[in-house]
């Protein structure tokens, strides 16, 4: 199941090549549309009552160095792989309504972009996570690249994508050293494996660990990006073609935060611990630096770039709150960010195609004649700024909630952020779809081809709303256990947050049930704060 | 007094003898008129024959000629490389106008001259031998360098190789005579004895030591006794170019392993840390010198400087790991050399850009048979997954992380990183919108170009070059993807060197 997952979207862009120009794209959409079915039925057949692997694949891929071609699935990717063939499917049939370029190419690439992401969230053996990490840089280097637009004022699309793969490499370069010097130091002398379990068994010396934890996070915070770190993204944001950047922004800068989550936590607990709250200030940083910037843009993708900074900003934090309620909230965040940013930029290059411009100051009145298209855009706008009602609000709440619990000081800095984001995400929605409409813009209405889109994606958005248990209520346990590795090594004194147990939910009917209207009671303050001390 | 006649161990030898006769024959064919086309073919037959021949050898371990030689699994599998290089340079050399111009039947006989050296040199045990046959590679390519005779580069080329090779066996020569003197032998196993015997950190060992891996440095083009590598590279015919960046590293590199971890290895602690420092200085000096050339070829010579610093990291850390690694890059290294030279080639015929960058500017949407190729062997030199360069480096770094060179190790992911920049410019050349001056610009004034008018406006499509780039660049995919049997290939190299443990 995950083998077939893992390679249908490559398989179906191989063949691609054979097919008719015309029809490449809706080979490639049709691709991506089976692999979505593949993980449809993963996610039902998920047991979510086990913590462990589920639909583990498992070979000795190069025997010699100690390398296992080793998959599975479990709370912590679940759902970032359903939201990958999620969002790769739209992605996909919006491009392949629109005429591109080389499109044999293009839908090659899209599709070999898709399998390396599913694979980063498949693996299950550090190297295999590295290669595939690294393997997604290559298709968006060309999409990004080749299908880019040159700006007038800056660099070309080509130079902007060079300047994105050297900052990410970096990082990843230097993690593929600490994958291998991980597995070196814990096999001490023994047979090598990378097994990330295995490897989970045997935490290396607390001197080894340091070093190790920030060339890993180094390639996870470049990702995100998170802020100092983020000088590719402004570039490349601009250049990137639009269905592209929004697959992009909406999975990839999840595979870092998720990185995190799968090999830092429990592989590095205890320099996790001691460089919590580093890891933290650059979270917060993000965040306030990442909405104050989205203030200011004009450019309608660097308004989202930037507003995506400050959201991973947000799961960064819920992560390193290291305690269950912030990881929870991380994996939510994650899809919910994932699902708002990528119709906002689909809206956004519908947007740009009916008033020829990016620049906000040039938008306007949008609204006019297209109610289904500003309620559409409404809705993400509200989900995107945290609405109570949406499952973003649900997302940041046990963030926030995790980071009260272990670091309040920061806490009351993050909430800030929420603030922020009601702003930036209004002012979008204000300067494109209402105001004074420019002269020679058009008001119109979407046409189906867009509808069956976007539409879709509202739904998930509308989904998720009235039902965010479904996310977590199957990723508490693995979640749990990821960051029950670094409770043990907390220093000074017994773990504050204990691994959640089900039943203990922050939210007072958060218990397993559908509960669509749990807004309305004011959320206690978490009841279970006495029963853990 | 008895007399013992020598006993002859024929069957380990066929693969010199064959070579010696295909060279022998090769010259022959220019003697005679009605045969000097078949040249080309003669000395594929004959690669393919001593290629044959080594196969048929592996698994065996045979010390020839008084031990002056030692057919193993790392002798062969280092002559594969050579001969496999040798063949792509035959194809390559079809209609080259250097063929031409010193005769083909002559231009043949050096090559297998070439080849015939390197594969001694894998099998070298002795200083004699190691120096015949070092000599024995060298001197057929200072010709060979210089065989386009009609234009000045290619003769710069050949007088620069010429003087900088020499400098470079006098040195290695002077060490080789110390290293007598130190140990009493001019065997491998021999001088390592004598070493252990002797008074530990004897200065004359030490100064052999010193002047033998810089003689061996200037040869595998190691950093900083490399500048001779860009002009030579640019300078020679191509399909020369692309034999030596391959094979007379992989040759070199062989001895180079031998003769440090079997007469060396006592002495280990010595030379680890200074081998290591040239090559983190490789790596520097390689990649950043890569950045802004516009020539293709001499961009591969600096990337092949880098290479070469990577490539001394198996080495360094003296463990079979180590030689398991250095033999698997080199293979690799073939591959992903091979493509992208097979595309100048092509290039450089079929275009009056020669080996510029321009050649292959929109070469995506032109010939996408051959910018296949040469994407593929960019990103394999990256060392980007899914090729079989992200395979070599991850073993190199794991053999430098187990024997303690983790700083190496981060060097070359640093060095790596810098390498993207100008590995992807080649990329962006032929897949992406030009840098800088507008598309139209294209097509320059012809005088302002340094070569002459295209040699064959139909290069692009003669098979002789697609296929070879084609295979070339599937190998390094395959590889990539399943490395499996090649790791194999290089244990085996690894496991059969005597002397170190």
């Amino acid at each position: 199941m995950t083998n077939s997952l893992l390679w249908t979207p490559l398989v179906f862009g191989l063949l691609g090549l054979v097919v008719p120009r015309r029809l490449a794209g809706w080979w490639a959409t049709l691709g991506t549309a089976a692999t979505l079915g593949l993980a449809i039925a993963l996610l039902v057949g998920f047991d979510s009552g086990a913590a462990g692997l589920q639909d583990t694949v498992d070979v000795n891929w190069i025997p010699g160095l100690g390398v296992d071609y080793s998959l599975g699935v479990d709370g912590l990717n679940l759902f970032l792989i359903a939201l990958t063939t999620v969002l790769w499917t739209a992605g996909t049939a919006f491009a392949a309504f629109r005429e591109q370029e080389r499109p044999h190419l293009f839908f090659l690439m899209m599709l070999l972009g898709e399998t390396a992401t599913l694979g980063a969230f498949l693996a299950q053996d550090l190297l295999l996570f590295v290669l595939f990490f690294d393997l997604m840089l290559v298709p968006f280097y060309f999409l990004f690249g080749a299908w880019g637009s040159d700006r007038e004022d800056g660099p070309t699309a080509a130079a902007a994508t060079l300047k994105m793969i050297v900052y990410t490499l970096i990082g990843s370069l230097l993690m593929l050293v600490a994958a291998i010097a991980t597995a070196i130091i814990a096999a001490d002398g023994g047979q090598i494996s990378f097994s990330i379990a295995e490897l989970a068994q045997q935490p290396l010396g607390e001197g080894s660990q340091r070093w190790i934890f920030w060339f890993f996070a180094a390639a996870f915070l470049v990702k995100m990006p998170a802020f100092l770190l983020h000088g590719w993204m402004p570039d490349a944001y601009r250049a990137a073609p639009l269905p592209v950047l929004a697959v992009f922004s909406g999975v990839l800068a999840k595979v870092g935060a998720y990185g995190f989550l799968r090999v830092v936590l429990p592989l590095f607990p205890d320099a996790t611990v001691e460089f919590q709250e580093v890891v933290l200030v650059i979270a917060l940083a993000s965040i306030l630096y990442g909405s104050v910037m989205a203030f200011t843009q004009t450019n309608v993708r660097l308004v989202a770039g930037y507003s995506s900074v400050a959201q991973l900003g947000f799961i960064t934090a819920g992560i390193f709150a290291l305690s269950a309620d912030g990881a929870d909230g991380a994996v939510l965040q994650m899809v919910n960010h994932g699902l708002v940013v990528a119709p906002l930029l689909v809206i956004v290059a519908i947007l740009a195609e009916r008033s020829g411009t990016e620049d906000l100051t040039k938008m306007g009145g949008m609204a006019m004649r297209a109610p289904v298209l500003a309620a559409l855009f409404l809705i993400v706008t509200l989900a995107t700024l945290a609405m109570p009602g949406s499952a973003n609000f649900v997302g940041e709440f046990y963030i926030l909630n995790g980071l009260f619990d272990s670091k309040i000081v920061f806490a009351f800095v993050a909430i800030s952020g929420v603030a922020m984001s009601a702003y930036y995400a209004l002012r979008l929605y204000q300067r494109t779809m209402h105001n004074r409409r420019p002269d020679g813009i058009e008001s119109r209405e979407i046409g189906w081809r867009d509808g069956i889109v976007l539409v879709p994606l509202v739904l998930c958005i509308l989904g998720l709303a009235l039902y965010p248990q479904l996310i977590l209520s199957r990723t508490d346990k693995s979640v749990a256990r990821s960051v029950a590795a670094t409770a043990g090594g907390r220093l000074g004194g017994p773990p504050k947050t204990q691994a959640r147990t089900k039943g203990e939910s922050p939210l007072p009917c958060a218990s397993g049930d559908a509960c669509s209207v749990f807004w309305e009671a004011p959320p206690a303050a978490p009841s279970r704060r006495g029963s853990s001390q | 007094m008895n007399f013992h006649a020598p006993h002859i161990d024929y069957a380990a030898l066929s693969p010199v003898l064959a070579l010696t006769v295909g060279l022998c024959v090769a010259l022959l064919t220019a003697v005679f008129k009605p045969l000097r086309r078949t040249a080309p073919a003669l000395t594929l037959v004959t690669l393919a024959t001593t290629a044959g021949l080594l196969i048929w050898q592996w698994g065996d371990a045979t010390e020839l000629v008084s031990g002056a030689l030692r057919l193993d699994d790392f002798a062969i599998s280092i002559s594969l490389i050579a001969i496999l290089t040798a063949a792509f340079a035959v194809l390559l050399s079809i209609r080259e106008p250097a063929a031409g111009q010193v005769g083909s039947g002559e231009y043949h006989a050096l090559l297998l001259g070439s080849v015939l050296g390197m594969v001694l040199l894998a099998q070298a045990q002795n200083l004699v031998s190691f120096f015949v046959a070092i000599e024995t590679l060298s001197i057929p390519l200072y010709i060979l360098c210089a065989a386009d005779m009609r234009r000045e580069r290619s003769l710069e080329s050949g007088l620069k190789y010429l003087i900088v090779g020499s400098l470079g066996s006098a040195t290695l020569l002077y060490g080789m005579a110390f290293l007598y003197g130190g140990s009493g032998s001019t065997g491998f196993a021999g001088i390592a004895e004598g070493i252990a015997s002797g008074p530990s950190n004897d200065a004359l060992i030490l100064v052999g030591i010193g002047l033998t891996a810089v003689g061996l440095a200037f040869k595998t083009s190691v950093a900083p006794f490399h500048q001779w590598t860009p002009d030579v590279y640019e300078g020679a015919p191509t399909p020369i170019t692309a034999f030596m960046a391959v094979a007379t590293k992989a040759a070199a590199f062989a001895v180079f392993v031998r003769f440090f971890l079997v007469a060396l290895n006592v002495e280990a602690s010595e030379w680890q840390p200074a081998l290591a420092v040239l090559a983190a200085i490789s790596i520097v000096v390689g990649n950043v010198g890569a950045l802004r050339q516009d020539s293709l070829k001499r961009m591969l010579g600096f990337s092949g400087i880098a290479q070469a610093g990577y490539i001394l990291g198996g080495l360094v850390v003296a463990s079979e790991a180590g030689v398991n690694a250095l033999v698997f890059y080199l293979a690799g290294y073939a591959f992903m050399n091979l493509a992208a030279f097979a595309v100048i080639v092509a290039r450089e015929r079929e275009t009056s850009y020669g080996d510029d960058i321009r050649a292959v500017q929109g070469l995506g949407a032109e010939r996408p048979q051959l910018a296949w190729p040469l994407t593929i062997s960019m990103l394999g030199l990256a060392g980007l997954p899914a090729t079989v360069g992200f395979i070599g480096k991850l073993y190199l770094i794991e053999a430098l992380v187990e024997g303690d060179y983790t700083w190496l190790a981060v060097f070359i992911a640093v060095g790596t990183m810098i390498s993207l920049a100008y590995y992807l410019r080649v990329v962006a050349a032929m897949w992406m919108r030009p840098e800088g001056e507008a598309a139209g610009a294209a097509p320059a004034i012809a005088g302002a170009s340094p070569e002459a008018d295209p040699v064959d406006p139909e290069a692009g499509r003669r098979i002789y070059l697609v296929a070879p780039a084609l295979l070339a660049a599937a190998a390094v995919v395959f590889f990539g993807v399943i490395p499996q049997p090649l790791v194999e290939f290089a244990e085996h190299a690894g496991a059969s060197l005597v002397g170190f443990h």
